[in-house]
């Protein structure tokens, strides 16, 4: 009998759930800011979704119900992935060691 | 136009990207090529989804707008944002997140074939029900977020909104949600998919207007997991591997920070879910109280005692972020550092309205971020420590939280800021901290109460040390 490709994508699930786990378990807690900033902009990855149902529409309506859903998602998502990104290279450029040849 | 199964792998090598992401924030060192590898992911899943759909027409050109007017907004906002904002802001982009969530579904509910999950009216049975989880639990997000960010931004009130039934209200509307999804499976009509928004929306708002303002870490945290597990649901629905990683990777992260601050005060996760902590009986602590003596001093003095020390321990808390009194802390610590004084700094798990807050914003004040540690790396060095300067931070650092079992923050991991030779605590005014209970700090005999705007106590102090 064939596998549903289902529990693929379930196995996958799971498995990211763990290595999300052990990953964020190493992240260091002065980071935890950046790392809601940065897990934001990825989570937005959603955008790929509503680019499929911005796109939905056929030659002659660009727009129907379906597909204005599917921009609007896509400028919320731009939103996110531009300014969760750049927030988070802006925090993180802040961190700096202690300069040794500081008197 | 690409086939399926390489647009697969590229979506699987955004997903891995995005791993790389996360990993890199194990160092401040690789944080910032971690950063990028998250971009590259995106700009590969974002890319590969405009190759397979191979759709270049009109409808494409207004995808591209509509990106560059999100990105332009979101792009303003990243770089005009203080640091002393990032809870709201943190906030407020879960809320997009949720809603995107809850608009990708609407759309693929209302168009499904072009999602190949069958005909409106006859959707297959899986998809929906991913989509209707996914659809839920981004509109908890977003209306939660928006409640959340509300409440940061102080334009509602940060203390705990109970009523009566509060706690049966929310288990009835979670149950019909459920029973809701079951219903919309089996009869696959659109009234109750829109009821099941509405009532999703209502709950998320419910849920989060009883939790208070010290506790909004733990409520970041925990919408920052909704979203992904909204992500991921939604992700299922598509069969995109990139969305299901990355939902799986962001909602275990929400999790675990949930779990290190619930930890950090001690509390269960559904004590602090359940809400209206500090709002219970503060009769009782008034009226019990007795006048007891303080000790209060002046910038002038808080100079004195910080000069003759030879290491001072910083302890900062929500209060220096609301007075803005980073920079000018920094400037306090480099004077002391001219006179030869070890200086540190020790951060609570807890201290500010999200994970990580004090860090920041010490960084964004220029300490380098090896002089700050967290309690359980510090903690120890209070005892041989001379003065320790408590800015802003207040049930973080009561000793009843060790020694009275009756206390409601008792067994909370506090900083052992009274086993200092002497302890100087910049506050307004004696009033109890989040808690609701008085700080016993206060009135030990070594401790020295500088009664003043932490911002302007700290600069006074610079001037006369």
């Amino acid at each position: 009998m064939e596998i549903d490709p289902l529990i693929f994508r379930l196995s996958i699930f799971i498995l990211s759930i763990f290595v999300g786990y052990y990953v964020v378990w190493s992240v260091t807690p002065s980071l935890h800011t950046p790392l809601m900033s940065v897990t934001n902009a990825i989570s937005s990855v959603i955008i790929v979704g509503a680019i499929i149902a911005g796109l939905s529409g056929n030659s002659n309506t660009v727009f129907n119900t379906s597909s204005i859903f599917g921009f609007l998602a896509i400028a919320l998502a731009a939103i996110n992935i531009f300014g969760g990104f750049l927030v988070t290279q802006r925090m993180l450029a802040m961190y700096k060691k202690k300069k040794k040849d500081k008197k | 136009m690409i086939s399926a199964n390489l647009s697969a792998i590229f979506y699987l090598v955004s997903g891995v990207l995005f791993i790389l992401a996360l990993r890199g924030l194990s160092s401040p060192e690789t944080s910032r090529q971690g950063n990028l590898f998250g971009i590259l992911g995106m700009v590969i899943a974002i890319t590969v989804t405009f190759l397979s759909t191979g759709n270049f027409s009109t409808g494409f050109i207004f995808v591209l707008i509509f990106i560059l007017a999100g990105g332009s907004i979101g792009a303003f906002i990243a770089y005009r944002i203080p640091m002393t904002a990032m809870p709201e802001l943190v906030a407020g982009f879960h809320s997009l997140v949720g809603l995107a969530a809850v608009f990708v579904a609407i759309s693929a509910f209302l168009n499904p074939e072009a999602f190949n999950l069958g005909t409106p009216g006859n959707i297959k049975l899986g998809s929906l029900i991913e989509m209707s989880i996914g659809a839920a639990v981004g509109a908890v997000t977003f209306s939660g977020s928006v409640i959340a960010f509300l409440k940061l931004q102080g334009i509602m009130s940060g203390s705990p909104i109970t009523f009566k039934g509060q706690h049966l209200v929310n288990a009835i509307i979670l149950i019909s949600i459920i029973v809701l999804i079951y219903l919309l499976c089996s009869t696959q009509s659109s009234n109750l998919f829109w009821i099941l928004l509405t009532i999703s929306f209502l709950i998320g708002f419910l849920l989060i207007i009883p939790i208070g303002g010290a506790d909004m870490p733990v409520v970041i945290s925990m919408l920052n997991s909704y979203s992904g597990w909204a992500a991921a649901g939604i992700g299922f629905t598509l069969e995109n591997t990139a969305l299901i990683i990355t939902g799986a990777l962001v909602g275990s992260s929400g999790a675990i920070l949930s779990y290190i601050m619930c930890k950090g005060m001690n509390r269960s996760f559904f004590n602090v879910i359940l809400g209206g902590f500090g709002a219970t009986d503060d009769s009782v602590t008034n009226s019990t109280k007795e006048q007891r003596p303080v000790k209060s001093g002046n910038a002038d003095d808080a100079a004195f005692l910080m000069k003759n020390a030879s290491s001072v321990i910083i302890v900062p808390g929500y209060g220096m972020a609301v007075a803005q009194a980073q920079h000018a802390l920094r400037e306090m610590v480099d004077t002391l550092k001219k006179n030869d004084i070890k200086v540190s700094y020790a951060i609570h798990p807890v201290a500010g309205r999200m994970p990580g807050h004090m860090n920041v914003l010490l960084a964004e004040a220029n300490v380098p971020y090896d002089e700050v540690f967290e309690l359980e790396e510090i903690n120890n060095d209070f005892a041989n420590a001379d003065v320790a300067f408590v800015i802003g931070a207040n049930d973080v650092t009561n000793p009843v939280a060790k020694t009275d079992p009756q206390s409601p923050i008792y067994g909370m991991p506090v900083l052992d800021v009274e086993k200092c030779k002497s302890v100087l605590f910049v506050k307004r005014s004696l009033s109890p901290g989040y808690a609701g209970i008085d700080n016993d700090l206060f009135y030990k005999e070594n401790t020295l109460m500088l009664f003043a705007d932490a911002k302007k106590m700290t600069e006074d102090i610079t001037k006369n040390l």
